[in-house]
């Protein structure tokens, strides 16, 4: 049988398909989870930034990652590690230095893009759901493109990242000043390897090492980095999950014993 | 022993349709294109649907299954609850042609306007030489089928028509990655294409086309976002700035890399193809004013040649060239030359790079 291939119509228009989704699965559940997880840790860490107390264990030294470095003139002394230099105001945090940079380190991150496009911008709120807005440029203009800016924020949360490693290891302090460690010690660690394995995770991280490179070849030693950052960047949202964990459970930790709610399970000093 | 299973088919074309529902013996190891077929066998023989390997390598029988862009050849029956209802639908982002066949020369046309692969100039085919571990990152992306399930259901244009003109979609993203990581491709700004004529900043990472993919290319991870960075490499990073000018690469640069392929700086070489398209579908021109399908060559009786022998061209175009005759004159062939002791034993890592 012989016949000729159907012509695309003239009248150009899509099938007329009455649901806007046909989706049977819980596809609403993911989006939902996030906009509950997100919404709850920043509300949380805007409770703590703003309490302005319980964020040193002076005895220790230990310093809630939230805190630092603390440069206001209402920090401790024993905690103000870079001086204090910013007035004493309620509206002013502890750690004004760094919060801004962290903040927006996760704001653009690629992971934090998808997650809160999704579940709080609904563009798209799943897969093949339809997005809540009738126009869409996405990140072609102002403030959009600012996501761009993500490089710079990496540059600044490696930076952060040591500071962090520094609190940490100041942090192995008994009461009498010798060394010491205890409960505060391993939470403050993990929380700083969980920071940096999440900043060298990122996909900046990944380009600038070795992603942006065309002959491999040519560089061996930036390939193997390559290979390892990719790796860890497969884990990325997962690492993102757990450094907002981390975070909140070093805080939480360093408030209770500073609130004397609990005190330190000491190791040695 | 199969089982009756209830299925809602999208039937129509452009003036409008439905979903109708039928019931179909559905027999155990079964996929979902097995059904349409069984369907086309039994109650429906017009049903339109586009189908070719049954082995998800062909990229045809791209649909929408309960609500989801999959492959129906390669979406098991087994993965629905026996009292399911399967509800199939054509793909909504391309206009529909009838039933589940949609057209998808969209596609086509921003293929069209990628601009192809440059070889440095001097070098001839036969004198390629790459290293594995050069390459690889580009294999990814050669894995991809056209199923454009990633362009369906991409929101940017599936919820935005009007995208379609500036946006050409996940797998010319990863083509453009694909050409810009090539270690023989001469171009040097496809990042300054893909955000200038391919709207890569309209994608906003939410990784649909890699949730689609049937195989599995990570495209978000592996092509979207490494091609923003190198956008932010040429255009917003402070330390790269600072290292041209101190380093004076930015006039390096701006100087033709390869006599004959020209530049970077987003010159001319890299302009998107002027070819028109069948269509003008991705360009936004309205059907009537755009160039109409070809109609296939007729014999005298107004039939198609039964069979290519007959043709007045037999099989489809040399990829040579028309005009070439066969032997090709010896001053042009290009080959390596074997030598002796070098190319004797290829284990021998003794060949070129």
């Amino acid at each position: 049988m012989t016949t000729t291939a159907t012509r695309p119509d003239a009248g150009r228009s899509r099938a007329a398909i009455a649901a806007k989704t046909l989706r049977t699965d819980r596809w609403w559940f993911p989006p939902l989870i996030t906009f509950l997880g997100l919404g709850a840790w920043v509300t949380y860490a805007t409770v703590r930034v703003f309490m302005h107390k319980w964020y040193f264990v002076e005895e220790y030294h230990y310093l809630t990652p939230f805190y630092s470095p603390c440069i206001t003139e209402r920090c401790v002394p024993e905690a103000a590690l870079f001086g204090r230099f910013l007035p004493d105001w309620w509206i002013i945090p502890e750690a004004s230095l760094t919060l801004p940079f962290l903040l927006l380190f996760r704001l653009t991150c690629y992971y934090y893009r998808k997650a809160y496009y999704r579940a709080f911008w609904m563009s798209p709120p799943a897969c093949a759901v339809p997005d809540g807005h009738q126009k869409y440029t996405g990140e072609t203009r102002f403030p959009l493109l600012g996501q761009n800016l993500h490089r710079y924020a990496f540059y600044a949360a490696g930076i952060i990242s040591v500071i962090n490693t520094y609190d940490a290891i100041i942090a192995f302090r008994s009461g009498d000043g010798g060394f010491g460690f205890g409960l505060g010690n391993i939470i403050l660690v993990g929380n700083v390897v969980m920071l940096w394995a999440y900043t060298i995770s990122c996909h900046s991280c990944r380009h600038i090492i070795g992603g942006r490179l065309k002959h491999f070849s040519k560089h061996p030693v930036r390939y193997r980095m390559w290979g390892f950052v990719s790796r860890l960047n497969a884990k990325h949202m997962q690492l993102a999950w757990i450094t907002l964990g981390t975070l909140a459970l070093t805080d939480f930790y360093v408030m209770a014993v500073s609130a004397g709610w609990i005190s330190d399970l000491r190791f040695i000093g | 022993m199969g089982s009756k299973r209830h299925f809602r088919v999208w039937r129509g074309d452009s003036s409008g349709g439905d979903l109708q529902d039928f019931d179909v013996e559905v027999n155990e190891g079964e996929v979902v294109l097995d059904v349409i077929h069984r369907l086309q066998a039994t109650e429906t023989p017009d049903l339109a649907c586009r189908w070719n390997c049954k082995a998800g390598k062909c990229g045809s029988c791209s649909m929408e299954i309960n609500g989801k862009p999959k492959l129906g050849c390669m979406t098991r029956m087994s993965t629905f609850e026996e009292d399911e209802t399967v509800t199939i639908t054509p793909l909504r982002t391309f206009p529909i042609i009838r039933d589940l066949v949609t057209d998808v020369s969209y596609n086509y046309e921003k293929a069209r306007e990628t601009p192809a692969f440059a070889p440095p100039a001097g070098l001839k085919p036969g004198e390629y030489r790459m290293q594995q571990i050069d390459v690889e990152r580009s294999q990814e992306f050669r894995k991809c089928i056209e199923c454009f399930l990633c362009q369906n259901t991409c929101h940017v244009v599936r919820d935005h028509e009007e995208n379609k003109e500036a946006f050409a979609g996940p797998r010319f993203f990863i083509r453009a990655a694909e050409l810009d990581m090539h270690p023989l491709d001469a171009k040097s700004d496809r990042k300054e294409y893909a955000k200038e004529h391919q709207g890569l900043g309209y994608c906003n990472i939410t990784k649909c086309c890699t949730e689609v993919c049937p195989e599995h290319i990570k495209i978000t991870d592996n092509a979207i976002i490494p091609m923003k960075e190198r956008v932010v490499d040429r255009r917003y990073d402070p330390l790269v700035w600072l290292g041209r000018k101190i380093f004076r690469r930015d006039q390096l640069e701006n100087e033709p890399a390869h006599a004959g392929v020209g530049g970077s700086g987003g010159g001319e070489n890299m302009a998107p193809s002027n070819s028109r398209g069948v269509t003008g579908d991705a360009a936004g021109v309205p059907h009537s004013s755009g160039r109409l399908p070809e109609p296939p060559h007729l014999g005298p009786d107004g039939k198609l040649d039964v069979a290519e022998l007959l043709s007045q061209r037999p099989g489809g175009p040399s990829p040579f060239g028309d005009e070439q005759t066969f032997p090709l004159p010896a001053d042009r062939v290009t080959y390596h030359h074997p030598e002796p002791g070098k190319d004797d034993d290829p284990d021998q890592g003794g060949r070129e790079h």
